[in-house]
């Protein structure tokens, strides 16, 4: 008897989300790739048939995914509108009269981030610019974008990353750029999983596993960065999913995804970037950046090997700093190593170029160094920051890795 | 759309549905008398004693739907609650085709709060019968219960929890307050007198799409709507024409004239509101009228004159009026259709209106 036309009611919030930005010139069309076959995809449907105004369809579709995730707290607030429909108009996503605003607000806006992160989807011709160079041994890569509280991971195609799927998550409750313990925000930096610790051993909070990742890494500590157990975790039995901004500063999935991705995640190898927001580069862009650092790291090794101290001083930065020693001192005792050598032989093996997502035009660069000369030899996993100076690349911190 | 919530769960509902089914399958004299005399039973309260005729009389027609329907609202009635549902569902089984049935036991269960077994029965209901307004009232609070408790799940209330128990005790309100009023039946089951002087109804084209399969109303006459002569569900009409004395003496005299006017006014005021002239619509109101929760008389003005204005074509139109006069009140209640760009509704509507200055002014505005 009643017919409430709200369409477009719950899209509205959506409706206005810009394409996902691909800087560069290409910008290819949005590929429909989809992974995650699960939640998302019922929920759109269930958008779809809103949209459509068939709210009877809409129920129906949200009652079956309720049936196969009965703890999924924006189902049931949608299933609520869905029904309240039927009975009186509805105004807005969550009518329950005096609901708690704070947690209406947090389903609201895990409703947008789901809708959005299913409906732009990365173009197959954009890749996040991040992920320059993966070694060979690093056979995925995630992506973390908490702006939109996605977290995407990519396949190792022979250096070039490949989208396998993408995952709604949350981080922490104030937010992103984490600066000091306990200021409940994410760190954003390029990271890697250094454990996986099984469900056993934690409590139900975190769900069905933990990946601790690398926070703070050697560029947060130079900069004054703390805090640590920063990890990627599942999501408490009570709850499918939390909202967009919920932890300490922890990246949280729902344990299905957490699940799956968990798979792919090799500890103490697999990056774990964490952006605010991904910048997208065209293919073409990505392969010059590449290029530009692929060249500039290869200098700096034959820069090396030509034993002119101070062709190879001039990839560092003046600002850098190892340890407790800056460039001056540095320097010093390159020009006095270097004095001593008849021949250098360096090479680079297993190389992986990230940049940073942060505010510094900053790359981190590792990589196995097989070094020989006439008088010392060794093998040591190294690595660097690069900062980009003056329209340059610049070594502005090194060290083993 | 109304300030007020949609109607609840009734006795009237209840009552009302009784009669209509007596129409539908009334039969011979012995048998009409057998069973006025257990509603006369159940009027006075005397639910024992009307049970206990009740099952005398299906002893004798173990089939007879009328004689158990009749059970099913004595065990309501006598608050056994287990025995009624038993009693209706059996009726469901054995006559499918009648929405009566099922819509008693889904208030039952709603009453249980077994919300979503009193979803299906209506549903049923509503599958059988299609026009079956009653039903449908009904399954629209079902639906904002069966709301209520996902949003509780989605936002992790529970009745133990503070703002949870607020909204709850919202509804608990709408529903218990319509639990009879003493033993009385709510709706004065008044004989259907013709209404007003009917005006043609208007040859309007039909509303685009009702949703409800027209059916002839037996004795409705529609009081010229300003707009819309539409078809109603016959529910009302036959309760109106329900063969029992009424509890007053119907009509004196000299009130006739009386009841024109009032249901003059209601038309009136329907057709200002259709016309979403704020101004007249207001001017409907009595000074003392009882403004919804007791809201500010400027606030509800405010409210009403918001909605009112909001953007695209409002219809209301009234139908199947029945005025009951008492000095210089005027009690009216009617179908009110309501029809704009967001929402189709029917609802039972009551206005109390009060004879000022030879104007009739409404007092009291409530659904049901």
């Amino acid at each position: 008897m009643r017919r409430i036309a709200f369409g477009g009611l719950l899209l509205t919030v959506v409706a206005a989300a810009p394409a996902l930005p691909v800087l560069g010139r290409s910008a290819a069309p949005v590929a429909a790739t989809y992974s995650d076959a699960g939640l998302e995809s019922q929920l759109a449907r269930v958008y779809a048939e809103i949209e459509k105004n068939r709210l009877d369809k809409a129920l129906e579709l949200t009652e079956a995914m309720l049936r196969q995730y009965p703890n999924f707290r924006l189902g049931h607030l949608i299933k609520g509108d869905l029904l309240l429909a039927r009975a009186r108009p509805i105004a807005t996503l969550g009518n329950a009269a005096n609901a708690p605003a704070d947690r209406l607000a947090d389903l609201r806006e895990e409703a947008v981030a789901r809708l959005k992160g299913y409906r732009q989807k990365p173009s197959s011709n954009a890749v996040p610019r991040y992920l320059l160079q993966m070694q060979p041994d690093q056979k995925y890569a995630v992506v973390v974008d908490t702006q939109t509280a996605r977290l995407y991971l990519y396949q190792n195609d022979q250096g070039r990353p490949r989208f396998v799927a993408d995952y709604y998550i949350s981080h922490g409750k104030l937010g992103a750029e984490k600066r000091r313990e306990g200021d409940k925000k994410t760190p954003v930096g390029v990271y890697h999983v250094t454990a996986s610790l099984p469900r056993q051993k934690l409590t139900d909070f975190y769900g069905s596993g933990a990946f601790p990742i690398n926070y703070p890494n050697e560029w947060d500590k130079r900069q004054g960065r703390n805090g640590h157990g920063i990890w990627l975790h599942g999501t408490p039995s009570d709850t499918f999913s939390r909202p967009p901004k919920a932890s300490d500063g922890c990246v949280v999935l729902a344990n299905t995804d957490l699940d799956a991705l968990a798979k792919n995640l090799q500890p103490g190898l697999t990056p774990v970037i964490i952006s605010n927001e991904i910048e997208w580069l065209s293919l073409d862009d990505w392969q010059k950046e590449r290029a530009a650092l692929g060249k500039a790291i290869d200098d700096w090794r034959s820069d090396w090997e030509s034993r002119d101290t101070e062709r190879f001083l001039r990839h560092y930065s003046p600002k850098f700093k190892a340890g407790k020693q800056g460039f001056d001192e540095f320097a010093r005792q390159k020009r006095q190593v270097n004095a001593g050598k008849e021949w250098i032989k360096v090479k680079t093996d297993n190389l992986s170029v990230f940049r940073d997502p942060g505010k510094d035009e900053l790359v981190v660069v590792t990589f196995e160094q097989d070094y020989r000369s006439n008088n010392l030899s060794n093998q040591m996993k190294k690595r660097q920051y690069w900062i980009r100076e003056d329209g340059s690349w610049k070594i502005i911190y090194e060290g083993a890795a | 759309m109304s300030t007020s919530l949609p109607t609840r769960f009734q006795t009237s509902r209840l009552t009302a549905v009784f009669v209509a089914l007596a129409l539908v399958l009334s039969s011979p004299v012995a048998r009409a008398d057998n069973l006025a005399e257990i509603q006369k039973l159940m009027k006075s309260g005397q639910y024992p004693q009307a049970l206990e005729k009740t099952d005398a009389y299906i002893a004798g027609k173990p089939r007879d739907a009328q004689g158990r329907f009749m059970k099913g609202l004595i065990l309501t009635e006598m608050n056994r609650p287990a025995d009624a549902i038993a009693v209706f569902t059996k009726l469901t089984e054995d006559y499918p085709e009648l929405p009566e049935p099922y819509n008693n036991l889904a208030v039952l269960y709603a009453q249980q709060k077994q919300y979503e077994k009193a979803r299906t029965a209506l549903e049923m209901a509503i599958r059988t019968h299609p026009a079956y307004a009653i039903a449908y009232e009904n399954l629209g609070d079902v639906y904002a219960k069966l709301a209520s408790q996902a949003y509780d799940k989605a936002l992790q209330l529970d009745s133990s929890n503070a703002a949870a128990q607020g909204k709850l005790s919202l509804i608990r309100d709408l529903v218990s307050t319509n639990t009879r009023p003493g033993g009385k039946p709510a709706t004065p089951v008044a004989a259907a007198k013709p209404a007003e002087p009917a005006a043609k109804p208007a040859a309007e084209p039909a509303r685009p799409a009702a949703v409800e399969a027209p059916k002839p109303a037996a004795t409705v006459v529609p009081v010229a709507p300003p707009a819309v002569a539409a078809t109603k569900p016959a529910e009302p009409a036959k309760v109106a024409e329900a063969p029992k004395p009424a509890e007053k003496p119907a009509t004196k005299t000299g009130d006739a004239d009386a009841e024109a006017e009032a249901a003059a006014a209601v038309q009136n005021w329907a057709a200002a509101w259709s016309k979403k002239d704020v101004r007249a619509y207001l001017g409907h109101y009595a000074a003392d009228f009882q403004t919804p929760n007791g809201m500010p008389r400027k606030a509800w003005e405010t409210e009403r004159q918001q909605r009112i204005n909001k953007p695209g074509k409002i219809l209301v139109s009234v139908d199947d009026l029945k005025v009951t006069i008492e000095g210089n009140k005027a009690t009216v209640k009617f179908r009110q259709t309501y029809k704009s760009a967001s929402l189709n509704s029917s609802t039972g509507k009551t206005l109390v209106l009060v004879r000022v200055g030879g104007k009739w002014l409404i007092q009291q505005e409530r659904v049901g």
